[in-house]
């Protein structure tokens, strides 16, 4: 959420770009990245594991089951899963708390690095339609633009629906102490359908408005290697970009180009969860709607 | 040679002269194995066997009644049975074999020269042979076309009763006639058979006495015992010979799809649950119908001795979840989101998770799709192929 932790400075403090090549300006530290590394691969591994079960009587779940070692291996790795990326939430709230509250960085709680909604990214939805139609020109942009911050939101509004569902059904004894056995069957449903609607949003939505839009096509390397072009920032946040240019802080964002070795294991990482994304995507979506 | 010779010396002496005189008479001719009747049927009777047969005390004429003496008539009558063995062939005769061939004894237990005890194991009606003497009729499948039977022969080969007899060597393993009977086999519609529905408890608890006293205890044999032949009997779970152990992970599989041939609102419940889903990956220890309700005496919630009535939930959903308390077992395993009567707060969450689907796929589908439009057209008009993003 702030640029400017330790990892952006090692970033500055290496020499910039060779000549011909273009400017690279830092948006994710090496932290964030990790981050989104452990929340990609757990929700892949929970995604995975998860659709087996909700949809364990089509033939491909049953297969799916097989591969992995039958349903105890499937349950196992759910949670898993599930414990490493509650893990990384916590941490990633212990951080922001830690930042934004102890040591008063409020532009994490509030302005434009903050991820917390504002006044603007209403005006940028609606003007973002109006671009869509013609209406207008194309919105400018900030750090984070309001489908992003959906993104980021989501995360929390599912963290906190499946997450305690599917703590309850796991503990379930334990949780009947606290609250009515009878909660357990809408623990059930709600963790199933919050779950589909996760899955789907990540492997449809959240895929095309980050990666398969045109503009991003095929990839977009930045959530891997942490930084982008002048070009890249101008166009996709022109309004942070115009900001730090006003402010004279472009300078301290100036990344060293990408190495090749990590720009290629972003693309492999990313095509590998994207094409698994997309599999399970249609295998979901042909079995809730063959179903019903 | 010589011992033949001296045993019929013997013989000669010790059975009344007559009858070994008639036998050996018979066998001058009928001793030779090419002697074939005017139609060309082999006429030969292999004394030895005859003689150590469990008629070989027997003289050829107490069954062959009509020849007196030689020659006799060239088409002497049919043998009968009945003159000795009067019940069996009276039982016969009621039978559903009765007519199924013009000599109905020997279908089964063979030529009638060679015939040894049942307890002989050489005995096609031995417990062990019986399987495959009867399957040399109802393997046939040109059999099974004409009557419209299944190939129960196969069936029970693979059924855990087929598998005692065959592979253990079980004597007391059931096989067909431990089921249908013997001689009196009447068919399944014949409220006497063995096989009638309301009959077969008992048939199966003439060795299953506990599960058949079970049975009756539950509300299946009560409905069975007062006259109500819509309900479940063994085979309508087990199968009638297709019967597989039920420790088999394979058979408990599948039993709850048995339960929800006839429980169907029940079983498309039990399909919404997470007990069914790791079912359907193979997880067997997961709660199956029987897990909850027991399996032979299985009585309704509203009886106070039911496993699932509500006094004895938290020891029944106890067995798998320990821990398990009585707001535990207010969870509901058969709840059903499209009924707000019963589950109101279940109904209105699936509403709301219905509509939050859509809203946000709604919505986020009409900006995925105009967002797409929008800059392809954009991209294309900008000409060139975008730069790799993020590197």
């Amino acid at each position: 959420m702030n640029p400017t932790d330790s990892s952006d400075r090692a970033l500055q403090a290496e020499p910039a770009a060779v000549v011909a090549q273009p400017s690279y300006y830092s948006r994710f530290s090496l932290g964030q990245r990790y981050l989104h590394g452990v929340i990609m691969a757990t929700f892949i591994g929970l995604a995975l594991t998860g659709m087996v079960l909700r949809f364990s009587h089509s033939g491909w779940a049953d297969g799916l089951a097989l591969a992995v070692g039958g349903f105890s291996a499937i349950l196992f790795w759910h949670k898993f899963c599930a414990v490493i990326m509650t893990i990384a939430f916590l941490i990633h709230l212990g951080d922001v708390g830690y930042r934004g509250i102890f040591k008063g960085q409020h532009g994490i709680l509030w302005g434009p690095n903050s991820m917390v909604p504002r006044l603007k990214d209403i005006q940028d939805l609606y003007g973002h339609f109006r671009w869509f139609l013609w209406l207008g020109p194309r919105p400018e942009f900030d750090r984070y633009a309001y489908w992003e911050k959906f993104d980021y939101w989501a995360v929390f509004w599912g963290m906190g629906i499946i997450g305690i569902s599917g703590y309850a059904m796991w503990f379930a004894p334990f949780f009947a102490r606290v609250i009515p056995g009878s909660w357990l069957n809408i623990a059930l449903l709600i963790h199933g359908e919050e779950a589909l609607l996760a899955v789907w949003f990540i492997f449809a939505i959240h895929f095309f408005n980050t990666h398969l839009r045109p503009g991003s096509f095929p990839m977009d390397l930045v959530i891997f290697t942490g930084r982008m072009t002048e070009e890249e920032l101008k166009e996709k946040h022109p309004a942070e970009y115009h900001r730090l240019v006003e402010t004279g802080r472009l300078q301290a964002f100036l990344a060293p180009a990408p190495q090749r070795w990590l720009k290629n294991f972003g693309r492999v990482v990313g095509t590998v969860v994207v094409l698994s994304g997309f599999v399970l995507l249609v295998l979901t979506l042909f079995t809730y709607f063959r179903g019903s | 040679m010589r011992w033949s010779f001296a045993a019929v010396f013997f013989l000669a002496f010790l059975v009344p002269s007559a009858c070994a005189q008639s036998n050996s008479e018979c066998l001058t001719c009928h001793g030779q194995q090419s002697l074939t009747d005017a139609a060309g049927h082999s006429v030969y009777v292999n004394g030895d066997k005859q003689k150590t047969s469990v008629h070989g005390t027997l003289p050829c004429t107490a069954c062959h009644t009509e020849i007196k003496g030689y020659p006799h008539p060239a088409h002497p009558a049919a043998v009968n049975c009945s003159s000795c063995h009067a019940d069996e062939a009276k039982d016969v005769s009621v039978s559903i074999h009765a007519k199924a061939s013009a000599t109905p004894c020997l279908a089964c237990h063979g030529n009638p020269h060679t015939i040894v005890p049942v307890k002989d194991p050489q005995s096609p009606v031995y417990a062990l042979n019986i399987p495959k003497t009867c399957g040399s009729c109802h393997s046939n499948p040109e059999m099974a076309r004409k009557y419209g039977l299944p190939n129960v022969y196969s069936m029970y080969m693979d059924s855990i009763h087929g598998f005692a007899l065959t592979q253990d060597g079980l004597l007391v393993a059931a096989s067909c006639t431990s089921c249908h009977g013997t001689h009196k086999i009447l068919s399944h519609t014949n409220p006497e058979s063995r096989t009638y529905r309301a009959n077969i408890p008992a048939t199966c608890g003439t060795c299953h006495a506990g599960p058949e006293r079970e049975y009756f205890a539950g509300i299946h044999g009560q409905l069975v015992k007062s006259g109500d032949l819509d309900a479940p009997v063994c085979s309508d779970c087990h199968t009638a010979h297709h019967i597989a152990s039920v420790q088999t992970a394979s058979w408990q599989e599948q039993t709850s799809a048995t339960c929800g041939g006839c429980h169907k609102e029940r079983y498309a419940t039990y399909l919404d649950t997470f007990h069914a889903q790791v079912s359907a990956l193979g997880y067997v220890e997961t709660a199956h119908c029987w897990n909850c309700h027991r399996y032979h005496d299985i009585l309704p919630a509203s009886d106070p001795h039911s496993s699932v009535a509500r006094a004895n939930l938290v020891a029944t959903c106890g067995q798998c979840h320990q821990g398990a308390t009585v707001s535990f077992v207010s969870f509901h395993p058969h709840a059903d989101p499209r009924d707000p009567k019963s589950f109101p707060a279940l109904h209105f969450a699936a509403i709301f998770m219905d509509l939050l689907l859509l809203g946000v796929f709604g919505f986020f589908g009409l900006h995925t799709i105009l967002w797409f439009i929008r800059s392809a057209f954009d991209r294309r008009k900008g000409g060139g192929a975008p730069p790799e993003r993020g590197a």
